[in-house]
């Protein structure tokens, strides 16, 4: 049967074995290139598909598990395996993946046999962040992963690429750094590198502590939270297209499983001793941010600084889970938060990609991202421009798209919390739909801008291909997101079992 | 039955789709067909709905058809609550939206003028219009058949978004745009009370559907929480006017009614549909269906109260001084969605809702009749500019007349007895708020007929066009842009008559509205039958004051122009005309203090936080004291044999002397 593959490992290694032979293909043959590069794309999704549909949503343990010894003399294992808080990011990446390499067809002309290797590369190396079990293997492919985003960025980038990526790579590694202490701390505690068996070691509040804020800067790093998150629209600006659609699709996401695998089950008493700081700094995320995104001129810095606002839903669900917590007894009521995390993750995936690639369209032919440059483009465009505007819609969080589910259910969540919280979540509505909305008027609408514009040709049938498939993905998540919460409602429900039980000896 | 509601939804979106889609593959005729079939087929299967439901042939209907997500054990479905109150609302939703379809073929005939010719998105804008009016038919129809706040939320963001699209359809134009983006955001403000509001009902019930709230709430009604500081309220006080902030912001109600007039920059038959007959009154059916809930708490029904009085005097009276003729009839339907809100203020739920019913006909009429004019008039809307067109336009002439008079009130007519049934129940009630709202409804009536007879003796007669060669060209409108004149003209004048006894005195809305016995202002009223009550009018206060209001702008702008203008003056040396040509002073308050201001706290974040402190302090500032620690390090490294040695034996001069005093 299908649940007797490695489904995992194919997941993981069918990537990047394909990154390395389009690699060796080299650019002489750049179209065969691309096509094999996107067979291998197409080929590592329908492989990951199985997860979701052989998928048993009402286990609590975790599914399609290998496990094998790697290095023995650490006890260092190739432990995989997936529950319902890992399997939907898995799918989102492989997802995505298809995307970034059409997005990249014939837009890149310098090397694309390296181009598309790194994609793919990067694409098996985060399947293996999310579903590694072994604290080691994770931080590997956790490490691993900056490689091939630092060449996309610094080969593909901008202008100021090399700052940008200098930025970017210091203040993740020097977030990882610790988490890595941490894990060596605990792997002497618990005698292998086994997170399910950390999950179970007894700690006190001062250890937790410790670990929780080792594990925050990792994590707030890469979310990335408010004040770490200077990297990221740096990062952004300088990117190809298809890296700020990796970067903010799938890289954020990381840092908010982190969070879920790592710091909420591993550290739960200390998660509750310092939830002020981590809801404060969401809140800021999404209040602060919102206005600093409403005076960008450049696009890519606006969806980079809403990308921040945004995953300040995600890290303010998973962490008022303790507040209500304590004040009914019970975690019954704070399920909504961290699913709604979750279903914000997954729906930013969406969005936040889609925005970049639009982005990517414009600056493809005028190669300019300065909201000023722009203007009237509807009257040349008009396919794309109800794509644009459908997608700011949806990163508006109207009802109706993915962004509005995950937004609902923490703002709902957040109120049982305390009254004020969601009253600064909801300011997302207003403030949200100003920057959003203020950039599609600027840029869309109003007489054409310019000689420029004026000569704007309507997308393609590739660029349609990509945005339509995300428009409907974000479409079906908004109307039916029943699916999405089912898979990984039980996981949810076994993971505030677990944090609701102190760990303190 | 659940085909039936299942395709009244349905038929609208399909019609939406095909027209949006396929829009340059069917052609013009294609989409109105389309467009038009698909609602004219809502409409007839929702007759058939309230028939039944006249005829007692068919009970309330509460079923969901699917279920959206379970998350936390709240089940958030899409479903629909079918009951007296949302079967008179989609047929009045899906009559006005039909009349709207066809007039809108012959007034978006021309529509390619209005595009620059080298457009894209001009090229088949008419099908677009099309798409986007059934695209809302359909999703005024789920929020109105909604049995759940969450689907009740949908269709609330969903007509706004439909009415985003369409204030900005002309969108090559600048003010369009603006006024667009400034209808959605003023809207998110209203919505972000609407959605801590809801936040709050699944808190404390567990539940987002209606029957299930309704059933806990009286348990409710004690249950303090506290807010700020430390002071308890009532919850119910917070879920309502949480949720009312959200209806303030749909219905346009002071202080978020500055979106509507600028609205005006759509087309005219949107105007008419969505910005006066339906979308804005989704605050005041919203309020209603929440009858079980605002009826407990008295705080909230006073704040209803007083914000919908302040509109409805207020906003009227900058009506007076407008001169364009789209938005002296915006400024109208500000201050009848006022009165609206009033009889809901006074636990008068079912005349606000027959106000609600009469208002969508007339008001769609007049606008109609207006975009008629502007056709005429080759898009000039300035009323100064108008005159005499009564004889080149007679249906429009005529059809105008009626919707004028049943707006001020004509008596027999239909809006003499909504709004007659408003005042009563006002005069009656005793709750705090309700002397000051007396008052300005009843100054209102006067104000009504002052602005709508002011425009129509403007428009209408007196010498014709100043422009010769706009009089030359004046004639009839087409039929397609006629005969829903007609169509709406006939309720306006009738339909009060016929059921105003049922509506609001009778017992048609059964439970779908609920009102506590002690609040019962209607049940005060002293009804006898329909022809009681008109002759009972006929030399009641409302009615002489609306007359007065006629005599008054006849006096004005047809005796004695000369008149107006002396008044004017009179009004302008104390300030009173300035006021009311400035509205107050909204749009520039809130230009200064919240655009203006969100975007400098956004510079100062961005400048001060972001690139200064974080970027510039501590990110390249560490960076930097790193290079310039090295740099001095790299001075000491000189290379030179004695530099080495003096710094030796300084160093071991300072540890040697350390010792020895330690």
């Amino acid at each position: 049967m299908l649940a007797d593959w490695p489904i995992l490992s194919l997941t993981i290694w069918l990537p990047i074995v394909g990154g390395f032979l389009v690699l060796a293909s080299g650019d002489r043959a750049a179209n065969a290139t691309r096509w094999t590069a996107l067979t291998f794309a197409i080929l590592t999704f329908l492989v990951s598909l199985p997860l979701y549909s052989s998928f048993d949503s009402t286990s609590v343990g975790m599914q399609f598990v290998e496990r094998a010894t790697w290095i023995e003399l650490f006890k260092i294992e190739y432990y995989l395996g997936v529950d319902g808080i890992s399997m939907p990011l898995i799918i989102l990446t492989t997802f995505i993946s298809i995307f970034v390499i059409i997005a990249g067809w014939e837009v890149i002309q310098y090397k694309p046999s390296h181009y598309m290797a790194a994609f793919l590369i990067m694409e098996g190396v985060m399947v293996g962040v999310f579903s590694s079990l072994d604290a080691m293997l994770f931080y590997v492919f956790w490490e691993a992963m900056l490689i091939p985003m630092f060449l996309i960025i610094g080969v593909w980038g901008g202008p100021n690429r090399v700052y940008a990526t200098i930025k970017f790579f210091l203040y993740t590694f020097f977030g990882s750094v610790f988490m890595l202490v941490a894990l060596i701390y605990m792997y002497f505690q618990a005698g292998s590198f086994d997170i399910l068996a950390f999950h179970d070691l007894k700690m006190g509040l001062e250890v937790q502590v410790l670990i929780f804020i080792a594990f925050l800067l990792a994590f707030a790093v890469k979310v990335p939270m408010w004040p770490v998150h200077t990297w990221l629209p740096d990062a952004h600006v300088e990117a190809p297209t298809g890296g700020s659609v990796i970067l903010a699709a799938i890289m954020l996401k990381i840092g908010g499983y982190g969070f879920l695998r790592f710091s909420l089950p591993i550290t739960p008493d200390a998660s509750s001793y310092l939830d002020w700081l981590i809801i404060t700094l969401s809140l800021i995320a999404v209040v602060y941010i919102g206005f600093v995104a409403l005076v960008q001129q450049d696009m890519k810095k606006l969806i980079a600084y809403s990308s921040i606002a945004h995953m300040g839903f995600v890290t303010l669900g998973f962490f008022i889970v303790f507040i209500i917590a304590r004040s009914t007894e019970s975690t019954g009521g704070a399920m909504m938060g961290v699913e709604g995390g979750m279903v914000q993750m997954v729906s930013h995936g969406f969005i936040s990609a889609a925005m970049f690639l639009c982005v990517g369209v414009l600056y493809d032919r005028i190669h300019s991202r300065e909201i000023a440059d722009y203007g009237g483009v509807v009257h040349t465009m008009p396919i794309f421009a109800g794509f644009m505007v459908f997608f700011a819609m949806a990163n508006a969080g109207l009802p109706g798209t993915s962004g509005f589910v995950g937004e609902f259910m923490v703002i709902l969540a957040s109120f049982r919390a305390d009254f004020w919280f969601a009253f600064l979540a909801a300011t997302t509505l207003i403030i949200g739909a100003a920057y959003t909305l203020w950039m599609v008027k600027r840029v869309m609408f109003g007489a054409v801008g310019n000689d420029k514009v004026a000569a704007l040709k309507d997308i393609n049938g590739r660029e349609f291909l990509v945005l339509g498939s995300l428009a409907a993905a974000v479409l079906i998540l908004g109307l039916w997101p029943a699916p999405l919460v089912e898979v990984m409602d039980v996981s949810v429900a076994n993971l505030l079992k677990h944090i609701a039980v102190t760990k303190i000896p | 039955m659940d085909k039936i509601y299942l395709l009244i939804v349905l038929a609208p979106l399909i019609g939406a789709i095909i027209a949006g889609f396929l829009g340059s593959r069917i052609g013009r005729a294609g989409a109105h067909w389309v467009a038009s079939g698909g609602v004219g087929l809502s409409m007839l299967l929702s007759f058939y709905v309230l028939l039944q439901f006249i005829n007692g042939t068919t009970g309330v209907y509460n079923e969901s058809v699917y279920t959206w997500m379970v998350s936390d054990g709240i089940r958030m479905e899409i479903g629909f609550l079918v009951d007296q109150l949302t079967a008179m609302m989609m047929a009045v939703v899906t009559f006005v939206s039909f009349c709207v379809h066809i007039y809108t073929i012959g007034y978006m005939a021309h529509d390619e003028d209005n595009w620059p010719k080298s457009s894209l998105a001009g090229t088949n804008s008419y099908q677009r219009f099309f798409s986007y009016i059934s695209l809302f038919t359909f999703s005024m129809l789920m929020l109105v058949m909604s049995n759940n706040f969450l689907q009740l939320f949908f269709g609330w963001e969903a007509v706004g978004l439909v009415s985003y699209l369409l204030i900005g359809f002309w969108s090559v134009r600048e003010t369009a745009v603006f006024a667009n983006l400034k209808a959605f955001i003023v809207n998110r403000v209203g919505d972000f009370g609407f959605i801590l509001g809801i936040a709050a009902v699944a808190m404390y019930t567990n539940s987002l559907d209606y029957a299930e709230v309704f059933k806990l709430a009286p348990g409710l009604a004690d249950t303090q929480i506290t807010v700020l500081g430390d002071t308890g309220w009532s919850l119910m006080t917070v879920i309502c006017i949480c949720l009312f902030i959200g209806a303030m912001g749909k219905s346009a109600q002071v202080p978020l009614h500055v979106w509507l007039p600028d609205s005006m920059e759509g087309p005219t038959p949107i105007s008419a549909l969505i910005h006066a007959a339906t979308m804005v009154t989704a605050g005041v059916f919203m309020v209603t269906r929440m009858s079980p809930l605002y009826e407990l708490s008295e705080t909230a029904l006073t704040f209803v109260l007083v914000i919908g009085a302040t509109t409805a005097l207020f906003t009227g009276l900058i009506g007076v001084v407008q001169n364009d003729i789209k938005r002296v009839v915006a400024y109208s339907t500000l201050s009848q969605l006022g009165y609206m809100m009033v009889a809901l203020g006074v636990s008068a739920y079912a005349a606000g809702v027959f106000h609600l019913m009469t208002h969508a006909f007339f008001k769609a009429l007049l606008f109609l009749a207006a975009g008629s004019v502007i056709i005429g008039m080759h898009h000039d809307q300035d009323i100064r500019n108008m005159g005499g067109i009564r004889k080149y336009m007679k249906i429009t002439w005529i059809t105008a007349l009626i919707g004028s008079l049943a707006l001020i009130g004509l008596p027999g007519s239909s809006g003499f007895f909504s709004k007659d049934a408003i005042i009563e129940a006002v005069h009656h009630s005793t709750i705090a708020g309700s002397g000051y709202a007396y008052f300005a409804v009843v100054a209102g009536v006067f104000v009504t007929a002052l602005y709508s007879f002011r425009m129509y003796f403007l428009v209408f007669h007196g010498s014709g066009p100043r422009d010769e060669h706009a009089k030359a060209h004046l004639h009839e409108s087409p039929k397609v842009v006629t005969v829903p004149l007609i169509l709406l003209a006939v309720p306006s004048l009738f339909i009060g008559m016929f059921t105003v006894g049922d509506m609001v005195f009778g017992d048609w809305f059964k439970d779908s509205i609920f009102v506590l016995p002690e609040h019962n202002t209607l049940g005060q009223i002293e009804f006898h039958g329909t022809w009681a009550f008109f002759t009972h009018g006929i030399f009641a206060l409302p009615t002489l004051l609306a007359a007065a209001g006629v005599a008054v702008a006849f006096v004005f702008y047809m005796m004695k122009p000369a008149l107006a203008e002396s008044w004017k003056k009179r009004f302008q040396s104390v300030g009173i005309y300035q006021m009311l040509d400035k509205k107050y002073g909204f749009d520039e308050t809130y230009q200064a203090l919240f655009a203006g201001g969100s975007r400098g706290i956004g510079k100062l974040f961005w400048n001060m936080g972001d690139r200064g402190l974080i970027d510039g302090l501590i990110i390249n500032g560490s960076a930097r004291s790193i290079d310039r620690f090295a740099g001095w390090v790299r001075n000491i490294q000189t290379g030179y044999l004695f530099h080495y040695a003096i710094a030796m034996i300084l160093g071991l001069l300072i540890l040697l002397t350390w010792f020895v005093i330690a």
